[in-house]
């Protein structure tokens, strides 16, 4: 069905020939570089005829204009001759061919200490922006309080079910297993000392001042603060965002307020029954790992659970959830036109956002110590 | 299969949701042709564009594309058929995370061997082609303008020297000026390289300037088919509205 392109190549005194045939066409295109590469004969001037080429696309064109511009560049003045008038468009179109990819700049020294510098201002950056978003948030609130109708209610309580109810059976389950793995590991070490007693102290003050709130946090942040930044990023990629604005309603009372607010309610929610579940894992594990009974569980449970630990976790809940929303809307708003930066923005949501979550949870330790809570 | 018409659809239905789209339609276009398709925004033209594409599924009928069988073509048979044609979506459809140039070089990765510097080569051509510059070249999607997207989205759907270009309404959103230029453009990649074209388009000058017969398509069928005097002279009620409403006489006056 197809030709293979060929060349032929005849002497003429000081000059040659070079006789094209066959197909040049996109299917050749390997073979079509390899002819053109190594068609150059020792000759002063060359002539390209094209009469013998049966098909021509512009692949086959940049091949021949390979061929002539290395026949140019060896001082032989190439001729093309015998070319089909409705493919002389064709090299017109074409220019000069592009000669080779420029030269990749090198790694140097300076690189490390550069990349830091930037990555330490875009850390500014972004608690530049933290702040400031939480101020937007603040105001849109004050003016959501004075009017309520402003406060958009059903799109808050639609936030709630989404990232409240629908994630408590995955908390449920995953809180109630780290229960189990706690009070397992807690029993296993401490039967050495013969003070199993204490599993259930160590579990319960784990559970309700750290574990419980930060694993809920991370869970949250996974599922709900990087939906957030998926959303807002594909929203400001239609521009919704800015039809928004358009409206004269600010995106901020529209998208960000509601689900901010949702997030900061559900988070000490689903912290209590993260809780819950893994007090219920740990006396499960105490049951039949331990034969300790129910009662005695309960006994201890009830000495070591004090108002103050619950407290300790309820306190920092809605706070990291306000980080992990607030977070997550920032990096959808920084969310440009390619779907590689709705990609970056969302990935970033979670990274950050569970880092600012520990450091958090740090500085509430040093808060907590100080106020001997 | 040389005599095989470009397109051939025969006893087309489409059905989406419940709703009937395309009953029965039947049209064949033959290689070289620049054809048309004008009807009612939301009657159905793109869901035609791409049933022909292979993009929806379909409830009977035959599309023949290059005299290949769409249905019951293996998947090597679909991917020769994707090599020899190109398609240009309503939005450009290109991607985000490649260059202009990349883009462009992309289904010639694909489908051809060869060098960089050839794909580089041709693609920059191809950009030359359709009216962009070097710089443009090396641009990120999102840093287009509407008419360049455009041109980028043609020279991607011609990187392949493709024997059909499917076009999915190429002027819309474009100023008189560009969609003046881009109708010119058209035409001359027509001539240059012998394509045949399908063309969606509501632009009566682009269908005026460039297709040399029109299919009208309404209420799943299609109603009218040729050059645009015979459907000027239709007594479809529709076709009337279509054509000898306040723009289409402008066309009929310039004639």
């Amino acid at each position: 069905m197809s030709d293979e392109p060929r060349i032929s190549q005849t002497s003429l005194g000081e000059g040659a020939v070079l006789l094209l045939s066959g197909d040049w066409t996109a299917r050749h295109a390997r073979l079509i570089e390899d002819l053109a590469a190594r068609a150059l004969p020792q000759a002063r001037r060359i002539v390209i005829d094209l009469t013998g080429v049966s098909h021509l696309d512009t692949f086959g064109a940049c091949g021949i204009a390979m061929l002539r511009e290395a026949a140019g560049n060896a001082g032989m003045k190439p001729v093309l001759m015998g070319m089909a008038e409705r493919n002389a468009p064709i090299f017109d179109a074409l220019g000069p061919t592009y000669a080779a990819a420029p030269p990749m700049r090198r790694a140097t020294m300076l690189d490390a200490p550069e990349t830091i510098g930037r990555n330490l201002t875009f850390a500014g950056a972004d608690a530049l922006a933290l702040f400031s978003m939480l101020g937007r948030l603040v105001s849109s609130l004050g003016r959501g309080l004075r009017e309520p109708a402003r406060l958009r209610f059903p799109s808050i309580v639609h936030h709630l079910d989404r990232t409240g109810a629908r994630a408590a059976p995955i908390i449920l389950l995953m809180t109630f297993l780290i229960g189990c793995i706690i009070a397992q590991q807690g029993f296993f070490h401490f039967r050495k000392f013969g003070a199993t007693d204490y599993v259930v102290d160590l579990v319960t003050v784990l559970t309700l001042r750290e574990i419980g709130v930060l694993l809920v946090i991370i869970m949250i942040a996974g599922r709900s603060g990087s939906s957030y930044a998926a959303e807002i990023g594909s929203m400001k990629m239609r521009e919704e965002i800015d039809a928004l604005r358009t409206m004269g309603l600010d995106p901020v009372d529209v998208l960000i307020l509601p689900r901010v607010l949702a997030l900061v309610i559900a988070a000490p929610l689903l912290t209590i029954l993260g809780v819950l579940s893994a007090l219920l894992g740990a006396g499960v594990v105490a049951m039949f790992y331990e034969d300790m009974s129910p009662i005695i569980f309960l006994l201890r449970l009830r000495e070591a659970a004090t108002m103050t630990h619950l407290e300790v976790g309820m306190i920092k809940a809605p706070v990291m959830a306000l980080i992990v929303a607030i977070v997550g809307a920032i990096e959808g708003l920084r969310v440009a036109g390619s779907a590689e930066s709705l990609g970056l923005g969302t990935t970033a949501s979670v990274v950050k956002s569970i880092f600012l979550v520990i450091v958090l949870d740090g500085l509430f330790a040093i808060l907590f110590a100080w106020l001997g809570m | 299969m040389a005599g095989a018409p470009a397109i051939s659809i025969s006893g087309l239905s489409v059905e989406l949701g419940g709703r009937r789209i395309l009953d029965n339609l039947s049209l064949e276009v033959a290689r070289g042709e620049m054809i048309g398709l004008v009807g009612a925004s939301g009657g159905g033209k793109t869901v035609l564009l791409r049933t022909m594409l292979g993009l929806l599924p379909k409830t009977s009928g035959q599309v023949e594309i290059l005299g290949l069988p769409l249905e019951n073509a293996s998947p090597s048979e679909v991917r020769a058929i994707g090599r020899r044609c190109g398609a240009m979506f309503q939005q450009g459809a290109l991607f985000s995370s490649l260059s202009v140039r990349e883009n462009v070089e992309f289904p010639m990765r694909e489908y051809l061997d060869g060098s960089d510097r050839l794909f580089r080569s041709v693609a920059l051509a191809k950009l030359r082609m359709v009216g962009l510059t070097e710089t443009d070249a090396e641009k990120m999607p999102a840093q287009l303008s509407g008419g360049m997207t455009k041109r980028a989205a043609l020279a991607r759907a011609l990187a392949l020297d493709p024997e059909i270009v499917f076009l999915d309404e190429p002027t819309s959103g474009l100023d008189p000026i560009a969609a003046g230029d881009f109708d010119a453009l058209i035409r001359s990649l027509h001539e240059m390289l012998g394509l045949t074209l399908f063309m969606i388009t509501h632009d009566l000058e682009t269908l005026n300037a460039v297709c040399d017969r029109i299919a009208a398509l309404h209420e799943g069928h299609i109603i009218a088919d040729g050059p645009m005097s015979t459907l000027l002279q239709s007594d479809h009620p529709w076709l009337k509205a279509y054509f000898r409403g306040e723009r289409g006489r402008a066309i009929q006056w310039a004639r």
